[in-house]
């Protein structure tokens, strides 16, 4: 038999094959499951990470604010600073509460009265799938030096609302007598101006 | 200040060396590179607690003991 002949026969074999069972080929593929997607990695939480983390983060609070400072965090839930001095006070005429992961809040150091919500973050940029949050203790540390470092770039940088967006205002006032308490039982010379609402 | 992780130790060193000097500045570029704010903490006569926010290494103090990087600031 020829080269010429058997290429043909085999074409002709091929094509009574693919007609025979191709129909039923393609039926059995169409009526397969489909692969689901592989489920993507997920990162498991760590509560002994986190837990690591934030213990980490509250001793350089310690070191950067002082022992005193870093009580009243461990006790209150959030830091105080005072807004910058205008010429000729002896103390600035208002004051921050700066919380974890929640708007700071202003008020006036003189009547308590809250001034506005500044909310600001510290988002993570390092990671673009799984970002993650400062430590709570690094989030009130980032807010603390960024006031006392460079207030109005920081005040800037926040979105300000009225008192009670996001905080409710009632709690925020009994903050502030707390950490009014807090100051007249520790030294007052490390915190200053203590008469507050 | 490194989210989920607290803070890490990127670089040790006495500026006064210039080998430690030049490695000190590399890491401090880095991180502004990076987009990263940085802090001195300082300590004032009579004890009170402040911070410097730095844009440049010469900005540094040269008795500072650590330079805090953390994430810019972002309206929340």
């Amino acid at each position: 038999m020829s080269a010429f002949a058997v290429a043909s026969l085999s074409i002709v074999v091929v094509v009574l094959v693919a007609v025979a069972f191709g129909p039923d080929l393609l039926a059995r593929a169409r009526r397969r499951p489909r692969r689901m997607p592989r489920p993507t990695r997920t990162r498991l939480p760590d509560p002994g990470r986190e837990l690591r983390a934030e213990r980490k983060a509250e001793q350089l609070m310690r070191s950067v604010v002082g022992e005193d400072d870093f009580e009243a965090y461990r006790a209150l839930g959030f830091l105080h600073a005072y807004g910058t001095a205008e010429r000729g006070e002896v103390t600035p005429s208002y004051g921050y509460l700066i919380y974890p992961h929640k708007p700071i809040v202003s008020y006036d150091v003189e009547t308590g009265e809250l001034l506005n919500e500044h909310c600001v973050s510290f988002p993570d940029h390092t990671e673009k799938e799984h970002p993650e949050r400062l430590p709570d203790a690094d989030d009130v540390l980032a807010r603390w030096m960024a006031l006392r470092g460079d207030e109005r770039g920081l005040i800037r940088a926040a979105n300000m609302h009225l008192p009670g967006r996001q905080l409710d205002p009632g709690h925020v006032r009994r903050d502030i007598v707390r950490m009014s308490e807090w100051i007249g039982r520790s030294s007052p010379a490390s915190h200053g101006h203590a008469d507050i609402a | 200040m490194k989210p989920g992780h607290g803070d890490v130790t990127l670089a040790e060193g006495d500026p006064e060396l210039a080998e430690d000097e030049a490695l000190l500045i590399e890491a401090f570029r880095r991180q502004l590179d990076e987009g990263m704010w940085a802090a001195v903490p300082t300590i004032e006569t009579g004890g009170k607690r402040e911070a410097t926010m730095v844009r440049d290494f010469a900005d540094v103090p040269r008795d500072a003991e650590r330079v805090i990087f953390f994430p810019p600031a972002a309206g929340g």
